[in-house]
């Protein structure tokens, strides 16, 4: 259900200057038409912004996804487009494809810019290159942003050079010559299919030539499309890692420690788990003990007979009561900026401060597809596989564990089964490929779900603290302090260099690393006189010699749903207080048309302010970051009736508070794809759902408890809105970021209606965090074997 | 080890394998059909969904040794051939207009619970489903495609009201 508006007209690209503007790419020497696009430069590019205001924040005019791209632009050569014989225009996608739609997008950009049908571009994920430097890092949204140009540029390039080769060979002059559907037609009725001409239009050596990209009003660009590997989704076909066929790579898993990151020292029994049926191989690693078999229920019956002696975890006798105390303790309050306003006789006029702190739990960042790796490791060489985002540092990485020359190891970039941030780090694809290097043999390697929720990559716990200052009914002043557990940043910015940054010793890099992703990606969008965010991190804390005691990373938008909601409870509490409506106060402090537009728009849509029953209620969440601009109306639903639902067919279902209506307006700039931006919304709803009001870890004694989807809470049926609507808006002719634009602004609206619902304003998340722990989840150092009843089960 | 025979999506097959292997890990591992996928094995995340006779189990809680030779398994693999015709099974091509699916890992799961409560529901003259019907739904999807996941499922339903169709063996 969606319906789509626009501001303005986006097709006018040529108004903007920036689709008219020439660009600079290449041929590239080669049998068949291969194209490039130059660098591109940063001046030439610049989308027309708003200017900051005195005292704006970094990351308003300059942020996350501008870094990335220009970390990406010295190597936007390097990508190509190429013309087969056979017609096809191939792309080998330096970005990994795991559900957000890129490879969608990019092929949409690419049979725009040439007029063949989607069908006929095909798109392929590139294996690790180590040349493109920062230009292979799939995260922080900015796929789209960074390719957009320097693909279509390339595009360009190969139509111009088809059309020129088409010209000579059908003697007609090239600008009479037009592209439909993949062919090149003359004006006398002849015409060329493109793979007649792509070895005509193919180039011996390497030539600059200057291209200026279509001008006329976009076809497939900004028009829904279905996803181009949807059918391999849904007859089975997709393979993601484990399901392809690598010789001799048999099913490996691997026991781990009871608590967070402790270390194998030796097996109990390793002849009894070799005599297991089906079991080839056991080998302990740096992570665990790996066992090889026939089968993966074959490993998890022999992790069922494993007795290992372990160390004890960084995080030993650590709990969330501990961490909580240490981000507390960490925590530098926040100090109101001065407003230094003066009254007409020069006192200070006066304001009232008001403090609030919210705290928020670990979170797992489980994709549905546990960790996986195939790895095949000779003495001289390595060949891995696997859904990673960040496949070259991957690549050093593994070359330098294995003891292997860089080059001698091959890293195939997957399709991946989600990640939301996990598969930044090749966690699987270390371990696989030291497995395989002790057994001597290939493995395709999983970990259990247990396991990627107890010892795989978490959202770092945090706390966020605000002061604000008001004025009779005004804020004037905001003064925010986020505080965290460590987020792992080791992926660097797709290479060894940035990476290892991140680990210098005492955590020094990495407080630099997060500090500038936070710079990056916070701002307060409201007119609130000064204003100031920090962050400070912990666990551990500089000058420690550990580098990591969780191992956390980015998931799905990072720093803000934690930052958002704070700020935009904070807002609704000062509203209640002073007697504003909280749209009316909202919308008088945004600065910019965009954002007030997002918000007026699911305002409308949602009826603001209807009447509705006691126990429910309505709420808002606005963000904004990576371009974009995101509102959010949330209805929950919290009468005792509705909490305390059960499900028939899932006795263990959290049901809880249930979000009855979801509305979302978003503007990313220009839409590539709006199926795919809707996708990504409806997701990333999903998403703020169970980050208020489910979806945590538990630590206790040094390890996370939850077990498997049946005691980590996310959204399932039983807590999906009855509605939900995407309105998407349109403003500008540059795309920006769209993955992770969906979560923060829906996890607020959840939050600010569930305090309008319940009257009290909650400062804990996920809000059932509290709630005792399920008898039946498994005890530390244990994998729950697989049930027998399946037949009788339903 | 002792040879088992199975019928899956329509082809009978031997497979030398223990009884308690958990038929997931024989499809996947031994017969190479990869549609079922592992979620979590332990029956909560309903990815690796497939038929046994018409009805939706998960493979990753059957033994072996508790199937007859003549139980039939379809897979998502199988699933258009089930019910016959040319093209896809019409959930398939729901979801294909719907584009559900997001990274897809749970889709083979998701479409086969999905042809589960529909066969149900036209078995019972229901051309209508109810929010509590979708509600019960198990399946995990981390991308969050719920949502068009129920507007495919209603779509879908009404399509299929119209001209039923059942896979092999399914109760009517």
């Amino acid at each position: 259900m969606s319906e789509r508006t626009t501001q303005g007209d986006p097709m006018h690209h040529s108004a903007t200057g920036v689709s008219r503007r020439r660009f600079l790419g290449y041929v590239v020497a080669g049998p068949t038409l291969i194209t490039a696009a130059r660098w591109i430069d940063p001046l030439a590019t610049a989308d027309a912004q708003e200017l900051p205001s005195i005292g704006a924040q970094i990351a308003e005019s300059y942020d996350l996804i501008d870094f990335l791209r220009d970390a990406a632009r010295p190597t936007a050569n390097l990508i190509t487009v190429r013309v087969d014989d056979d017609g096809t225009v191939s792309f080998e996608l330096h970005r990994t494809e795991v559900g957000q739609g890129i490879s969608t997008a990019i092929a949409m950009i690419i049979a725009e810019e040439m007029d063949v049908p989607l069908s006929q571009v095909r798109i392929t994920q590139a294996d690790a290159r180590p040349e493109l430097l920062f230009n292979q890092l799939t995260g922080g949204s900015n796929s789209i942003y960074t390719l957009y140009d320097p693909v279509r540029i390339a595009a360009a390039v190969a139509r111009q050079r088809l059309l020129d080769a088409a010209a000579i060979a059908l003697g007609s002059a090239g600008s009479q010559l037009g592209i439909v559907d993949g062919i090149i037609r003359a004006p006398d009725g002849s015409s060329l299919g493109f793979g007649e001409v792509a070895r005509d239009a193919a180039s011996t050596t390497t030539e600059e030539v200057d291209v200026e990209p279509k001008a006329e009003r976009p076809r497939i660009v900004g028009t829904p499309q279905n996803r181009i590997d949807a059918r391999a989704m849904v007859t089975g076909e997709m393979r993601y890692t484990t399901d392809l066929d690598v010789p001799d790579a048999l099913p490996t898993m691997v026991a781990r420690p009871p608590t967070h990151l402790g270390r194998p020292l030796r097996v109990r029994n390793e002849g009894e788990v070799q005599a297991l049926p089906g079991v080839t191989h056991v080998a302990m690693v740096e992570s665990g003990v790996a066992i090889r078999a026939r089968t993966f229920g074959q490993c998890i019956d022999a992790l069922q007979v494993i007795d290992v002696e372990w160390t004890s975890g960084p995080a030993a006798g650590m709990t969330d009561e501990t961490v909580q105390a240490a981000l507390e303790a960490a925590e530098m309050p926040p100090v109101a900026p001065d407003t230094g306003f003066l009254d007409p006789l020069g006192l200070p006029v006066p304001v009232e401060t008001r403090d609030f702190a919210f705290t928020f739990a670990f979170q797992p960042n489980c994709p549905l597809e546990p960790n996986p790796c195939v790895a095949d490791v000779r003495s001289d060489r390595a060949e891995i596989w696997g859904p990673m985002k960040n496949p070259v540092v991957a690549q050093q990485d593994i070359a330098e564990a294995l003891g292997l020359p860089q080059g001698a190891v091959t890293v195939h970039v997957v399709q991946g089964g989600g990640s939301f941030g996990r598969d930044l780090f090749w966690d699987a694809a270390r371990e696989a490929a030291l497995v395989s290097q002790a057994m001597g043999v290939p493995v395709r390697l999983s970990w259990t779900r247990t396991d990627d929720f107890r010892q795989g990559r978490a959202h770092p716990a945090c706390r966020s603290s605000i002061r604000i200052t008001r004025s009779a009914t005004d804020i004037v002043s905001y003064a925010q302090h986020h505080t965290s557990v460590n987020t792992d940043f080791g992926h660097g910015l797709g290479e060894i260099i940035s990476a290892r940054f991140d680990e210098l010793p005492g955590g020094l890099g990495g407080l630099g690393f997060s500090q500038t992703v936070f710079m990056l990606t916070q701002y307060v969008p409201y007119d609130f006189g000064p204003v100031q965010q920090q962050l400070t991190e912990t666990l551990p804390d500089p000058g420690e010699v550990e580098t990591n005691v969780f191992r956390t990373g980015s998931m799905r938008n990072i720093y803000s749903p934690n930052v958002v909601t704070a700020r935009e409870l904070t807002i609704d509490q000062v509203a209640a207080e002073v007697g504003r409506d909280p749209l009316e106060l909202r919308l008088a402090t945004l600065r910019d048309a965009r954002s007030r537009a997002v918000l007026e728009k699911v305002a409308e849509a949602g009826s603001w302010g209807r009447e509705m029953p006691a126990g429910t209620a309505q709420g808002l969440g606005f963000h904004s970051e990576y371009k974009g601009r995101a509102a959010c109306l949330i209805e929950i639903d919290c009468r005792p009736e509705t909490v305390g639902r059960t499900v028939p067919t899932a006795p263990y279902a959290y049901t809880g508070p249930r979000v009855t209506r979801a509305i979302y307006a978003v503007d990313v700039g220009l839409t590539i794809n709006p199926r795919g931006l809707e996708a990504q919304m409806l997701g990333g709803m999903m998403d703020g759902i169970a980050n208020c009001l489910s979806f945590s870890l538990h630590l206790v004694d040094g390890a996370f408890a939850e077990d498997s989807w049946e005691h980590a809470y996310y959204t399932r049926q039983w807590n999906v809105p009855f509605e939900t609507q995407v309105f998407i808006l349109d403003s500008s002719s540059q795309p920006g970021g769209a993955g992770e634009l969906g979560v923060a602004a829906s996890m607020a609206a959840t939050a600010t209606a569930y305090a309008r619902a319940t009257g009290s304003m909650p400062t804990s998340f996920p809000i059932n965090h509290e709630l005792p722990l399920a008898e039946s989840i498994v005890p530390q150092g244990t994998i729950p074997q697989s049930p027998t009843d399946g037949l009788g089960r339903r | 080890m002792p040879v088992r025979k199975l019928t899956v999506n329509g082809r009978r097959v031997e497979v030398d394998v223990e009884d308690d292997v958990r038929l997931l890990w024989v499809l996947r591992d031994l017969l190479g059909i990869t549609g079922p996928k592992y979620g979590c094995g332990l029956s909560i995340c309903q990815s690796c969904t497939s038929l046994v006779n018409g009805k939706a189990v998960n493979p990753c809680a059957i033994p072996v040794g508790q199937l007859r030779p003549s139980d039939e398994v379809i897979t998502i693999e199988g699933l258009a051939d089930a019910v016959g015709g040319d093209g896809l099974h019409p959930v398939q091509e729901v979801w294909l207009e719907e584009d559900v699916a997001q990274c897809g890992y749970c889709q083979p799961g998701q479409i086969m619970a999905a042809v589960d409560l529909i066969q149900g529901l036209l078995a019972a003259g229901r051309s209508e489903v109810t929010e509590d019907e979708l509600d019960s739904l198990r399946n995990v999807c981390r991308c969050g495609t719920y949502p068009r996941v129920r507007t495919a499922i209603r779509r879908a339903l009404a399509v299929m009201s119209e001209t039923p169709v059942f896979v092999r063996g399914a109760r009517r």
